[in-house]
């Protein structure tokens, strides 16, 4: 090629991409300084899932000694004051530090591999996005094992959590923990959001992006408007709590049901945007499993942005006992049950993917059946919830705790559990055994329902949510001992599960590129990915590259990989505009995280540590900014201008 | 207008090579990455703006007296540092669109007179905290109304933080290149941002306790 308008400097610093790793700027520099610095989304998405996954580990012990707790009337095991704390607790860790997070998590180490492109946007951000939700997450639990752990619920609600009831300094670490998720995943999203629409692989146009990156897509910019509204509440807690504000102090004007407001303005979007990345799982096991495209991807990415507006219409549904308007009530009824429209029509273009399509029926398959079965139920009960006078019946009982879990477990955990089988042979280059896959298949499914269905007819009966214990004359025994013997038939299930994973991770079958015959991109690069994801950059001709016969079109040359490169593409058809020079494996995401952590930590016992403390980041985040030298000199050799 | 716009897959080519060497390594606007995070931010902040005037304005509806026993912000300050921060726009433009034909000498003196301006505007801001005529934790009205004032502090001091920081890059010819430009740029879009969403705030804080009077 020839064009006399290129500087000399420019093919100099170019090299051939295809030329594999050699030279390469990608792999970042080894050791401690290596690991704390890494920007690689495989290797910090690795570690998101993996802690994300201890967390729930976490989460799901406390529910455990809840069951235990509640398998017998008159237990006295746990006391009240600490089961308020684990309680609150473990929904607070379901939800925060695991539930969202490992939704992000996957999108942080599948997204970029999906579009074709060798990189995350911002990846320092996305770095320090994930040790900020680690050290939040480690605060949590220090302080839940400190006895100061939260004890209002996971949803804080004031006047409980407010300066008047919530005495000490356990809502203040509630309220801190979700500054510290939510400045994580807010992060994250605007990573994922800039990643897609910027950096897919030339010839990837809008309409064939893969289903799952769409999914997240949609998670992503929720999360973007949804977020904002739980960290002003937690915050104005804060500061009612630590400097006497009265947002939520009714004597002087402020309303604790703004409260409720603003979080489940959040929380019900929320709820979508746990379930959506487990659409986005179930699109892609769907489509390898029965060997076809997805139906009607139109129709499925119309849906999922259908879903993401509907979301934000069906905050007070969860306030129907309290004393807004009926008029008001009616509405979110309809939207309620209008939300299930776009789910369905999803749920039936699987379907038709699966009866027209070749079934390989494995493991991660079983879990999206299982998701079919469960997801369903939790829909149906969902559904009844949404009926003002049902829900009046029930509220704050264990039929919703019921529903809760139907739908969280339904809607995210077994997609997940299928789609980790799934994902696995690309992330560690080795498969997880097919027959120990289907036991622990079997076994979560099973211990499941039989943990929660009873739940339903305990909650119709009457019995009351975040009670430690109850009367054994209220006849609830029975139905509470079954479902502790669900809840250790799944601990098994998971201990199973971990079991799989740890032994297919050290001696499993060699991968391969392609084991499942998937169609998506993450399929055309080695198991696992080299640093730089694709040798060569695909240029996309398809919507299921390795399915069609003109899917990978052709190859980017001359992508540096010394500088590191990435190539960024048009918003709709992705047509190549520029290269961009990414930046190098840093560590100071990681101190600024810690600079970070003082801050947040610091300000739940002074105010003044906002006065000392931001400084403190600021300065860490400039050093983290600052061009070197030598950096900037490197770019001006190599640099292109702009038009 | 950019090379890339002749470069991707020729038609009917069987195998397309598209040759990355050809392209620009940086760009401005919203084909650069830089702009997408920042309209990150913005959706994010602009969000949580909204809220906090739409709590200000449910405040409103739980008192029977409005403002609550207390007097309405004092209008000078706030009057004057919308005036500041509506002049800082010209040099901030100047700044972007020399940024942009990549005028390092032109960048370096609009950056000088935007931190400038900066500072006033905070000097300003510490006297609007002072014309309040409530406090904090006076009442609801009171928390809410500072919150708004403190939330867009907040970005006025990020953003004069982030011009200082700016301003010594481009000071230092050894760290300019393309992307300082891209940077400067940004941070002209992000400035832009700051003041336009203190239009809505300060019409919040002054004016409508006097249109809203109960």
């Amino acid at each position: 090629m020839s064009d006399a308008t290129i500087p000399v400097g420019a093919l100099d610093g170019a090299r051939r991409s295809d030329d594999a790793a050699e030279d390469s700027g990608w792999a970042g520099p080894g050791g401690l300084v290596g690991w704390l610095g890494t920007i690689d989304h495989k290797r910090i998405g690795r570690r998101f899932i993996v802690t994300a996954f201890l967390f729930f580990a976490a989460g799901g012990f406390l529910a455990a000694l809840m069951r235990l707790q509640l398998a017998v009337p008159d237990s006295g095991f746990i006391g009240p004051d600490r089961y308020n704390q684990i309680f609150s607790t473990h929904g607070t860790i379901m939800m925060f530090l695991f539930a969202v997070p490992i939704g992000q998590a996957m999108a942080v180490y599948l997204v970029p591999l999906m579009v074709g492109a060798r990189a995350i946007a911002f990846p320092r951000m996305v770095a320090f996005a994930y040790w900020v939700y680690l050290f939040g997450g480690v605060m949590l639990l220090v302080a839940l094992v400190l006895n100061i752990g939260p004890d209002a619920g996971w949803f804080s609600y004031v006047p409980l959590a407010g300066p008047q009831f919530g005495i000490g300094k356990r809502s203040d670490f509630w309220a801190q923990l979700i500054t510290f998720t939510e400045v994580s995943g807010l992060m994250v999203a605007v990573s994922i959001i800039a990643t897609t629409l910027k950096m897919r692989a030339p010839g990837m146009s809008l309409d064939r992006v893969p289903l799952f990156v769409w999914a997240m897509v949609v998670t992503s910019t929720m999360i973007l408007f949804a977020m904002p509204a739980v960290m002003l509440a937690s915050t104005m807690l804060i500061t009612d709590r630590l400097v006497g504000t009265h947002v939520f102090n009714a004597a002087e004007g402020g309303d604790p049901l703004l409260w409720q407001h603003l979080f489940w303005f959040f929380a019900h979007p929320e709820v979508y945007f746990i379930f959506i990345p487990g659409l986005a799982i179930v699109s892609s096991i769907v489509a390898t499993f029965a060997r076809r495209p997805v139906f009607g991807y139109p129709a499925v990415v119309l849906s999922l942005i259908a879903t993401g507006f509907l979301a934000f219409g069906l905050w007070v549904h969860h306030m129907f006992a309290t004393n807004v308007p009926e008029l008001g009530k009616s509405f979110f009824t309809a939207a309620s049950m209008a939300i299930a429209i776009p789910t369905a029509i999803q749920l039936f273009c699987w379907i038709t993917t699966l009866w027209h399509g070749r079934i390989n029926l494995k493991t991660p398959l079983y879990y999206v059946l299982g998701f079919f079965f469960v997801l369903t139920l939790g829909g149906l009960t969902g559904i009844m919830l949404a009926a003002v006078p049902l829900d009046l019946q029930v509220h704050d009982t264990y039929f919703v705790v019921a529903h809760l879990h139907y739908v969280l477990i339904g809607g995210a955990v077994f997609p997940l559990l299928g789609g980790v089988v799934y994902w696995f042979p690309k992330i560690i280059g080795r498969t997880m055994d097919e027959r120990l896959g289907r036991l622990s298949f079997w076994l979560f499914f099973i211990g499941f329902n039989v943990t929660f269905f009873p739940m339903h007819i305990l909650g119709l009966a009457g019995m009351p949510r975040r009670v430690y214990t109850y009367a054994g004359e209220s006849g609830w025994g029975p139905l509470n001992m079954m479902s502790s013997i669900g809840a250790l038939m799944i601990a098994a299930s998971l201990l199973l599960y971990v079991f799989n994973v740890v032994r297919g991770a050290l001696q499993g079958p060699s991968a391969g590129v392609d084991p499942w015959g998937g169609g998506t991109l993450e399929w055309s690069t080695a198991s696992p990915p080299p640093a730089h994801n694709f040798d060569a950059m695909p240029v996309v001709g398809g919507r299921e590259p390795l399915w069609e016969s003109n899917g990978i079109a052709g190859s980017v040359v001359n992508l540096g990989m010394k500088d590191r490169e990435v190539l960024i593409t048009s918003v709709v058809e992705a047509k190549p505009h520029h290269r961009e020079l990414f930046p190098c494996a840093t560590t100071w995401p990681f101190f600024t995280a810690i600079g970070t952590t003082i801050l947040f930590i610091a300000s739940i016992f002074t105010p003044w540590a906002v006065v000392w403390g931001s400084p403190l980041v600021a300065l860490l985040a400039t050093c983290w900014w600052w061009p070197s030298l030598a950096e900037a000199r490197r770019h001006r050799e190599v640099e292109v201008p702009s038009q | 207008m950019t090379r890339a716009s002749d470069s991707p897959l020729a038609p009917g080519a069987r195998s397309p090579v598209i040759d990355a060497a050809r392209l620009p390594t940086y760009a401005f606007g919203n084909q650069s990455l830089v702009w997408w995070g920042t309209v990150g931010l913005m959706a994010i902040e602009g969000m949580v703006f909204a809220l906090a005037i739409a709590v200000y304005f449910y405040v409103w509806t739980r008192v029977d007296e409005f403002p609550p026993r207390v007097m309405a912000p004092d209008l000078v300050w706030g009057v004057v540092n919308t005036a500041i921060m509506l002049l800082s726009l010209l040099p901030n433009q100047w700044a972007k669109s020399a940024a942009e034909r990549r005028d390092l000498r032109a960048v370096r003196i609009a950056l000088v007179i935007c931190i400038v301006l900066a500072f006033a505007f905070l000097g300003v801001r510490a006297l609007e905290f002072t014309t309040l005529n409530v406090r904090w934790d006076t009442n609801a009205y009171g928390s809410v109304v500072w919150i708004l004032l403190a939330l867009h502090t907040t970005h006025l001091l990020t953003d004069t933080w982030d011009t200082v920081v700016l301003g010594l890059a481009v000071f230092d010819d050894g760290r300019v290149e393309g992307k300082r430009f891209v940077d400067v740029s940004e941070n002209a879009f992000y400035w832009y941002f700051v003041v336009a969403s203190w239009l809505p705030i300060w019409f919040v804080i002054y004016i409508a306790p006097r249109l809203l009077q109960k």
